[in-house]
């Protein structure tokens, strides 16, 4: 299987230390979990600080949250759910021979950096809004009522959060603008696609992310 | 047809700096971590030079906050946490494996120039009027009153972190799909055990500090406010995040030494190590309750009493496996047949000086005692028992025990045992008296104290410039030995591992064909017993 495998895809593919194409697949998945598991921690840190202010100043969190436009949360929580879904399409193309699979693991990766970069770009008139309105912290934060200060928590990590959250996002269109090209140029089949794969790994991570900061940042005011 | 070795070819500068070869890589860590130990020692020289006299005479308080923030900062960030395992662990963990290479080769290069980038920075900052932080940057001071270079040297640890990670992630991933045929987790040495513990804690305990040294620049620089009090923000949480990682970290400095250790101790004893299971899992064990005693660090820092019992519950709780390390390298040896050459002598001293840190380390876990010797000379003297005696020991014995395999050639034993005589002496007259002095009262960090103390504190000061001077000579004989040293055989030891199957030095793919592990890792005690039977 292996052997077979090593005559058929690209030479340039099998890397010269892996003794079989099997290996290098197993070796560049777990690499990536590894790296997502480094990845929860790092966003880990940041929620902790945010679940340990939002248990000290529970009104002060729901005020501040209540300043957050949730229709337009909504709306790229939905665009993020969506590019999942092209990105999981490109991946079970990616498993497939043939040229017709070739052109919908393009077609679909090209549509995930779209709904990727149409999450960037409303992500950042709504920065924008919030900059308009003097919700960003610092000598020109102003926030309306009893809860100015500990609101500037919340506008902090609230910043921090969704800045490296975009960032991540940013980081994965280059990826897979990368992976489209190369697969345009008929790079990955059955027998290698694990860049496909991993990317796809990192992907959905970012959108789980924002899974998880859409009702810590947006709905926390909204239990009435 | 015998390859070429890994120093000889490919030849160029080129070819050193565009290299995926794991060996050549743990060169490169090798030139660059033994630069950033002699820029921190250069720091530890001011310091031990200022508190000569009693007087605040030589630096003012301001600069000496600097010189130590940054004797700190470089040795722990540039020197102790990567050099085990960026360098014999480089080297050695896909030869100890029977791999070609490590699993993403050019990830390990990346993670070089990452570091080298980090450094560089942290070097910019401390040109530029230096970080009077503490290694701690603890909060507010570091984000509103401190005037040093906080943001540049943030950013820097920032990003060496993130070498660390990827070493971490390419080790563990190795150790999980590399391995030759045969050779399952219960044969592998226990220096790979180690170092899989230790990449654990790089994978998980990085990325937090990662973010805590961000919210603090992110703070600083751009005026949010996480940990301001003036903002209904906590400082302790800051403390809680930063040990977090800080705690565990002390644990990626002597883990990997650990595992130096368990090479050493039966490659010299002739014997196979008592216990192999228990130093295995104790190392994960280590790994495992390392991430949940860091309140230790807190005990005087408004943390609740309960808190503080826990913390200091836990702290005693991992000793146990150190302990067991400790006894069972001991047992190893009883009615081994010990030699005394040079790296053993450096694995003796480990033993004995990270026992000593170790034990103090119980004193600071108790709560009561801690009280009374928290931010005193008395915990500098504790930690430095641990990184100094314990990792930059066993990173001397290892590189010692794996020099010829390394360079091809042979130090001379004779300036070696010496050397690890002055080594130790010095050590011990420099941070003993600390530990006296701690014990007396002499808080760290301040570049003036009562006279009363200056006894101890010229001892100190004295014991450093002998520690000077031994770590100074390996430096000159092993740069000398490349040139000049004694050709070596593949296994100049007669120690077993896969890595003293190869030619000294080995070839660029290691291995000519893939090893088959048919026997455990150590194989000491069968071949005496065939002896005697
Ligand atoms: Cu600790």
């Amino acid at each position: 299987m292996a052997e077979a495998g090593h005559s058929q895809a690209p030479v340039s593919s099998l890397k010269h230390h892996f003794d079989d194409m099997e290996q290098q697949q197993a070796a560049s998945t777990l690499g990536m979990w590894v790296f997502l598991a480094t990845e929860v921690l790092f966003f880990g840190g940041a929620l902790t600080v945010y679940a340990v202010y939002r248990l000290v100043y529970p009104a002060a969190f729901s005020a501040a949250s209540n300043h957050l436009d949730v229709r337009i949360g909504a709306v790229n929580t939905v665009v993020l759910i969506g590019s999942s879904l092209t990105m999981a399409i490109a991946v079970w193309s990616a498993r497939r021979n043939g040229p017709r699979s070739t052109r919908m693991l393009v077609g679909s990766l090209a549509m995930t950096a779209l709904l990727g970069s149409v999450f960037l770009a409303i992500k950042a008139t709504e920065y924008s809004a919030k900059l308009a309105a003097g919700l960003f912290p610092g000598p020109a934060f102003r926030f309306p009522g009893a809860h100015a200060r500990p609101a500037e928590l919340f506008y902090s990590l609230y910043f921090v959060l969704t800045g490296l959250h975009a960032l991540h996002l940013a980081i994965g269109i280059g990826v897979v603008a990368v992976v489209a090209a190369r697969a345009a140029r008929g790079r990955y089949d059955l027998e290698y696609h694990g860049p496909v794969e991993i990317t796809g790994l990192y992907w959905h991570f970012v959108d789980v992310v924002w899974i998880f900061l859409f009702p810590l940042l947006y709905l926390v005011g909204r239990g009435g | 047809m015998s390859a070429e070795s890994y120093l000889a070819s490919p030849r160029g500068v080129r070819s050193w700096l565009l290299t995926t070869d794991h060996k050549r890589i743990a060169i490169l860590y090798l030139v660059s971590v033994t630069l950033f130990f002699f820029l921190g020692s250069a720091f530890a020289v001011a310091i031990r030079l200022e508190l000569l006299t009693p007087a605040g005479d030589a630096v003012q308080a301001d600069t000496y906050g600097r010189l130590f923030t940054m004797h700190g900062v470089v040795m722990i960030f540039f020197f102790l946490i990567p050099a085990i395992p960026t360098v014999l662990g480089n080297f050695l963990v896909p030869m100890m494996i029977g791999a070609r290479d490590l699993a993403f080769p050019r990830l390990n290069l990346l993670s070089w120039y990452v570091y080298v980038l980090g450094a560089s920075i942290s070097l910019w900052a401390i040109v530029h009027g230096g970080v009077d932080t503490g290694w701690t940057f603890y909060t507010p001071f570091s984000t509103t009153y401190s005037n040093g270079a906080v943001v540049t040297t943030g950013i820097g640890v920032f990003i060496t972190g993130f070498s660390s990670i990827l070493t971490g992630l390419n080790f563990i991933v190795t150790i999980h799909r590399m391995r030759a045929p045969g050779l399952g987790w219960y044969r592998l040495p226990l220096f790979i055990w180690a170092h899989y513990a230790t990449s654990l804690m790089m994978v998980l305990g990085t990325p937090v500090i990662a973010m805590t040294l961000l919210l603090v620049v992110a703070e600083r620089a751009l005026g949010l406010g996480i940990f301001d009090p003036a903002r209904g923000g906590d400082p302790i949480l800051f403390q809680h995040l930063f040990w977090f990682y800080s705690h565990p970290a002390v644990y990626i400095m002597v883990l990997p030494a650990m595992g130096v250790i368990s090479e050493l101790v039966t490659a010299f004893a002739k014997k196979n190590i008592f216990g192999y299971r228990f130093v295995a899992w104790a190392s994960i064990a280590i790994a495992v309750l390392g991430f949940f005693v860091w309140g230790h660090h807190m005990f005087v820092s408004g943390q609740s009493a309960y808190a503080g019992m826990v913390f200091s519950a836990l702290s005693f709780l991992v000793a146990v496996p150190s302990a067991i390390k400790v006894f069972n390298w001991t047992a190893t040896l009883y009615r081994g047949s010990v030699s005394f050459r040079t790296p053993m002598l450096y694995a003796f001293g480990f033993i004995g000086l990270f026992t000593i840190g170790g034990l103090t380390g119980l004193f600071l876990s108790a709560l009561g005692l801690d009280v009374h010797v928290h931010d005193t000379y008395f915990v500098v003297a504790h930690f430095h028992y641990i990184m100094v005696g314990g990792t930059i020991m066993a990173f001397l014995g290892g590189l010692h025990y794996w020099w010829p395999k390394i360079s091809g050639s042979s130090y001379p034993e004779g300036w070696a045992r010496f050397s690890a005589l002055v080594i130790f002496v010095g050590f011990n007259l420099t941070f003993f008296p600390q530990f006296l002095l701690g014990y007396l009262g002499m808080p760290r960090r301040y570049h003036a104290y009562p006279p009363e103390l200056q006894v101890l504190n010229v001892m100190s000061s004295a014991g450093a410039s002998i520690l000077g001077v031994g770590y100074l000579i390996p430096m000159v004989y092993l740069f000398w030995s490349m040139r000049y040293g004694a050709r070596v055989a593949a296994n100049p030891w007669g120690a077993s591992g896969l890595e003293w199957t190869t030619p000294s030095p080995p070839p660029t793919c290691n291995f000519e064909t893939t090893p088959v592990v048919t026997q455990d890792p150590y194989t000491y005690s069968s071949e005496e017993a065939q002896v005697v039977g």
